[in-house]
């Protein structure tokens, strides 16, 4: 937490200086200056953006996390078609970058299916698939490195597979993936400011287009780099803290 | 142990290889109901893996396994029919780290035999008190001694109330002091009429406990033998040297 405050500070120590020294003819404040009722409007309007930065990457990462686990799962099978699968969708997948992804799903995509599809559940979808790739190998990796004595010992109680990963593997493997899930879930909302170029309404899509109105591109998107900044932050607390206590209930 | 009961454990000539190395060579084994069996033989003679067949956690290739009536083939019917009745303590422990003593107990029985929460636990609690432990269940594997661990595998394949316990080394991952403690856990489960085979080289455990005494090497039972007889008049030559290396100190 004192990180958090240590930076945010210095963030604002860089913003007061900048804007308030020599070079002050380049900064223009007002634009999203709170005291005044168009700065506020505009302020409003970016932070509006929020919402769905946030409910985009949500939904993707919830979307991408039970996909990644399915498709990790027959990357750990015996059977060599499975394993093919599970070889073959990350290979694939991870090889489309995801703004072509996004482009692909929301233009190309309803071409081929006949089937109109929102923006939102456009980039959630690409987004998701792509990160689903990156989730499988996560799973994957995780699960392998649960000792196969635990296996047996699941088996030897007359477990079944699924009985298996959901009480005996599984808490043991996400307990150890979730430094790289929370890695994921930042990367999530970062990317998730490419769906901006598909009309999206998340954070960079609002800067785009006060921009366009104000013409004040460094305090806009100094202002939007500051959002990125507050949000990731809060996210990369919470998923310490989950480590924490997860770890915590293990040592208790 | 009477000579007309249905055998519990048959293997009649089994076979096994990891690729080209043949770990189990035509091996023959009658167990009957409440017969103690210990197991012994250098390392890498195919006693574990010979104990892992019988409950499947590694495949025979050839020959017949028999346990309690059913044929344990590579089918996962038999093994589900096979495995509630094989209770397996293994030379790692291999508790569940993230649940608490309780729950390594109970998992088993709550998923597998429909039992309650309530049921399970006080079943858990009851083969706590047997192995002497009862105030550890609240608490994580980690914080337990290496005998006290062991005593809560054996608690949690017994909450399966298994006909069978097999034993893959139960006391060689553990501190000389705590050996004690584990064998008394086993030479009092030998005394309630459980069916056991127990691969180990306590040998004063094997002459307290043993109704017969089976030694391996290469993956061929060499020798089987009451224990009277096996330690005091072993007949190979094999089985001499092994004998005589183990029993020296």
């Amino acid at each position: 937490m004192t990180a958090i405050r240590r930076i945010v500070v210095a963030m604002a120590l860089v913003v007061a200086t900048t804007s308030l020294t020599g070079c002050s003819d380049n900064w223009g404040w007002y634009v999203v200056n709170p005291s005044t009722k168009s700065g506020m409007a505009n302020l409003r309007f970016l932070i509006g953006g929020l919402y769905y930065t946030v409910l985009l990457s949500v939904t993707a990462i919830v979307i991408s996390v039970a996909a990644g686990l399915l498709i990790a799962l027959p990357g750990l099978a015996a059977n060599r078609t499975l394993r093919g699968f599970n070889r073959t969708y990350v290979e694939l997948v991870r090889a489309v970058p995801i703004l072509v992804l996004i482009l692909w799903v929301y233009y190309g995509m309803p071409q081929m299916t006949g089937l109109s599809i929102s923006v939102f559940w456009a980039g959630a979808i690409a987004l998701a698939l792509s990160d689903s790739a990156f989730e499988a190998e996560i799973f994957r990796a995780g699960i392998q490195s649960i000792d196969k004595g635990q296996y047996e010992a699941a088996h030897s109680v007359s477990l079944n597979y699924v009985d298996t990963m959901r009480f005996v593997i599984l808490p043991q493997a996400i307990r150890r993936i979730l430094p790289a899930l929370g890695n994921q879930l930042v990367y999530m909302l970062k990317m998730s400011s490419l769906v901006s170029v598909i009309g999206m309404q998340e954070l960079t899509r609002k800067a785009n287009e006060l921009v366009v109105t104000e013409y004040r591109p460094l305090e806009i998107y100094s202002i939007l780099v500051l959002e990125y900044l507050v949000l990731i932050l809060a996210v990369s607390a919470g998923v310490r803290w989950l480590e924490r206590k997860m770890q915590a209930d293990v040592s208790r | 142990m009477s000579d007309d009961a249905a055998p519990m454990i048959e293997l009649l000539t089994v076979s096994k290889s990891f690729g080209d190395f043949q770990v189990l060579k035509d091996i023959t084994l009658t167990v009957g109901p409440g017969e103690r069996v210990v197991v012994c033989g250098p390392s890498g003679s195919g006693k574990s893996t010979l104990i892992r067949c019988i409950n499947g956690l590694e495949r025979h290739e050839s020959g017949t396994i028999r346990v309690d009536g059913d044929v344990l083939a590579g089918d996962r019917a038999s093994l589900e029919r096979v495995r509630p009745k094989v209770g397996m303590v293994f030379q790692q422990f291999n508790l569940f780290p993230h649940l608490t003593v309780l729950d390594n107990l109970t998992l088993g029985p709550r998923r597998t035999r429909g039992l309650s929460q309530a049921e399970a636990r006080d079943r858990a609690m009851a083969y706590l008190e047997r192995v002497q432990i009862p105030e550890q269940a609240g608490k994580y594997p980690r914080h337990l001694s290496g005998g006290q661990q062991q005593r809560v595998a054996i608690a949690r394949a017994l909450c399966m109330e298994p006909k069978i316990m097999l034993f893959d080394e139960p006391t060689s991952a553990l501190d000389p002091e705590m050996i004690n403690e584990v064998l008394e856990v086993m030479v009092q489960l030998a005394g309630s009429g459980m069916t056991m085979i127990c691969v180990t080289h306590e040998m004063g455990f094997a002459r307290r406990v043993a109704d017969m005494m089976v030694f391996m090497d290469f993956g061929e039972i060499v020798e089987t033998a009451p224990p009277a007889r096996f330690f005091d008049a072993p007949e190979t030559r094999r089985c001499q040297d092994f004998l005589q290396k183990i029993l020296q100190h």
